[in-house]
């Protein structure tokens, strides 16, 4: 089993904007690689480039910073888990956003990285609460589904199998998988193709 | 029994398990790798000591980095040959068939998996590559994963996932002249947003649908995931039938016959329940062109750029980010628009279909000075046999770079790149900041007559006045 996440603690970072695809995440340029090791480097490379040191990721704030927060359908387009990997390596360990990509919060759950979704009013508060004071504490539970900070205490969705995994610290899936059995043979067998 | 729709039936035929939490466990019948985003997971799995469980049922292929000017060994960028050799010692260690470049079976995965039949109706396919969703052409259930869900289907065939709700989209009358595929699904996403399929599978349908050929409805499947939905998918019919006959990894024979009414059964039965439904008329489609920075941010080419204030309040900073990164007018036209390169291929447009059309434009002109050109075919199938109906020379006269099958410009991870600001009318899939291999290159998705028009012309052109 994997260590069981009931709740993740720590400073914010804002990133505001809505449909940020994995590209922005970790240019293509840098999947040129056969670990994940150094990717972390080079996240939001291109973006931060054109910021010109006024990248939410380049503030001294950022530094440190264990939740990130963002807008709506963040992490869309490509399957890289690279995206999640560059941001788990630079520190970040968990995402509260207006919504998320499939296929982007699939790999978060397998990283052990929740990704939990605002309502729009609240979004807002939250984003303007922590840019105004980003040295606060923000703590995401996962058992009650919240997410305390100094603006107040705001109920977050999160898809119901993601959240029961890492409660239960079964978001390594392989193990899970591997439950199965023999079952999984018995599955394949059934199929006309196989 | 209750009616059921194609995504019951192969859901429930797949199902090896429910888990409480709601996520099934669901066997995968095809897995397709490749060089990218397999390395590391077939280290995680060394790390657990566990072998690939169903070697058979994995294919792999090289695609993203390859070079398409020369591909001798070793490969120029050090890094790309890393990854190649690692992808080798991968599938010989553990049993998996390479289609290595020169085998004559090479190409994008998405291009090689139809082509050679390993993508069948009824299967459950899984790749770690967003556009798996493109292998739904043929009625199945094929979805994009990252790489830790490549090391749980290497280790158990098996992948976690919550079953999608299901959007019925009819696209219904028929398309006029210059319109393809690609309109047909870029107005779908436009219509529905790049968001909207969140949460969903889509299953497309209607006259215009049934109409298209499997490479056409290829086109549509692929950008499933950019309309946010993981996998779209058209039910099997006649066509989809005599695409896969005679096919290199089809049934031969009775078994065939056999095989072909199972799949005809898979269709969704007429009184399935679908959670949304929409309707499109094809009249209304007008060969497209993005002018954003997501491919719902697309129009008709013989429209005006939209201006910020008719979108949605909360949509309108990503508008105005979109205009800001495009330096694009709204109001303006977007036909006329000079671009620097064009690229013809992908996983979405680089079939032979997709060649043929390109180069009916082609032949009737040359690529305006200034502009780089080049055609990428999807596969070396595909390349082969536009060589036999003589394309590349007509590519050639006309000014375009005839190329080795690759990804290529589409995210630019070999050397096929944009340079600066460059603006490039691409047959692609994604006008996403930066993809096409500059950082502040600017992408114009549209069909790959379009892009052949834009090539002769210079500029954004509508393909309905060359053709």
């Amino acid at each position: 089993m994997a260590e069981p996440i009931e709740q993740v603690e720590g400073r914010g970072c804002v990133l505001r904007g809505d449909d940020i695809d994995t590209d922005r995440i970790i240019p293509a340029r840098y999947l040129r690689c056969v670990t994940f090791e150094d990717v972390g480097e080079h996240a939001f490379e291109d973006d931060r480039e054109q910021a010109k040191g006024d990248h939410p990721l380049d503030q001294e704030s950022a530094e440190g910073a264990e939740i990130l927060v963002v807008g709506r359908n963040f992490g869309c387009g490509s399957s890289r888990e690279h995206a999640p990997q560059a941001l788990m390596r630079r520190g970040f360990r968990a995402f509260v956003g207006g919504s998320f990509a499939e296929i982007f919060l699939g790999n978060c759950t397998a990283l052990g990285l929740p990704c939990a979704t605002l309502e729009a009013g609240d979004l807002a508060r939250v984003m303007d609460a922590v840019e105004a004071d980003p040295d606060q504490i923000l703590t995401l539970d996962l058992a009650t589904r919240t997410l305390q900070c100094r603006a107040g205490r705001f109920k977050v969705g999160m898809k119901p199998g993601a959240r029961d995994q890492l409660l239960e610290g079964s978001w390594h899936a392989t193990r899970v998988l591997l439950e199965a059995g023999e079952a999984i043979e018995a599955c394949a067998s059934r199929l006309p193709y196989v | 029994m209750a009616a059921r729709s194609l995504l019951d039936k192969v859901w429930e035929a797949h199902t090896v398990r429910e888990l409480d939490n709601g996520e099934t466990q669901l066997f995968v019948g095809l897995h397709l790798i490749h060089e990218v985003t397999s390395p590391q997971a077939f280290a995680m799995l060394e790390e657990m000591d566990l072998p690939v469980r169903f070697p058979s049922r994995t294919v792999a292929t090289v695609d993203h980095i390859i070079p398409t000017h020369s591909r001798a060994r070793p490969l120029q960028d050090a890094l790309a040959e890393e990854m190649m050799q690692a992808l080798e010692e991968n599938c010989a260690r553990s049993g998996i068939r390479l289609l290595e470049p020169g085998s004559g079976r090479q190409g994008i995965v998405h291009v090689v998996g139809p082509e050679l039949g390993f993508t069948q109706p009824g299967m459950t396919i899984a790749c770690g590559d967003s556009h798996t969703s493109t292998h739904g052409a043929f009625g199945a259930v094929a979805v994009g994963i990252g790489t830790s869900q490549v090391r749980d289907v290497l280790a158990t065939q098996c992948i976690l996932m919550a079953r999608p709700q299901l959007r019925r989209i009819e696209v219904q009358g028929s398309l006029g002249p210059g319109t393809y595929a690609k309109d047909v699904i870029l107005a779908i996403i436009r219509r529905l947003g790049v968001k909207g399929g969140v949460g969903f599978a889509y299953e497309y349908a209607g006259d215009v649908i049934d109409a298209m050929s499997m490479e056409e409805r290829l086109t549509v499947c692929n950008m499933s995931i950019e309309a946010g939905a993981r996998c779209g998918y058209v039910n099997p019919d006649v066509t989809t039938v005599d695409y896969l006959r005679g096919r290199e990894e089809v049934p031969r024979g009775e078994a065939f016959d056999t095989a072909a009414r199972d799949w005809l059964e898979l269709s969704s039965d007429p009184e399935a329940r679908y959670d949304d439904r929409v309707e499109l008329s094809g009249a209304d489609i007008a060969p497209s062109v993005s002018w954003g920075i997501n491919p719902g941010q697309n129009l008709g080419v013989d429209e005006q750029l939209p201006r910020v204030a008719e979108f949605p309040d909360d949509e309108q900073p990503s508008v105005e980010e979109a205009y800001g990164y495009m330096g694009l007018q709204p109001g303006a036209a977007i036909a006329g628009t000079p671009i620097d390169v064009a690229f013809i291929g992908s996983c979405t447009n680089g079939r032979i279909s997709d060649l043929r059309e390109a180069a009916r434009v082609a032949q009737q002109g040359s690529v305006a000075s200034g502009v780089r050109a080049l055609v990428v075919p999807g596969s070396e199938a595909v390349a082969r046999q536009a060589e036999e109906e003589g394309l590349p020379e007509v590519f050639r006269q006309a000014g375009f770079e005839w190329r080795e099958p690759g990804c290529s410009m589409c995210l630019a991870m070999n050397p096929d790149k944009l340079v600066g600001r460059e603006f490039c009318a691409s047959s692609s899939n994604r006008n996403f900041k930066g993809r096409q291999g500059s950082p502040t290159g600017r992408t114009l998705l549209m069909s790959p007559a379009m892009v052949a028009a834009a090539a002769l012309q210079g500029a954004v052109r509508d393909v309905r006045e060359v053709l």
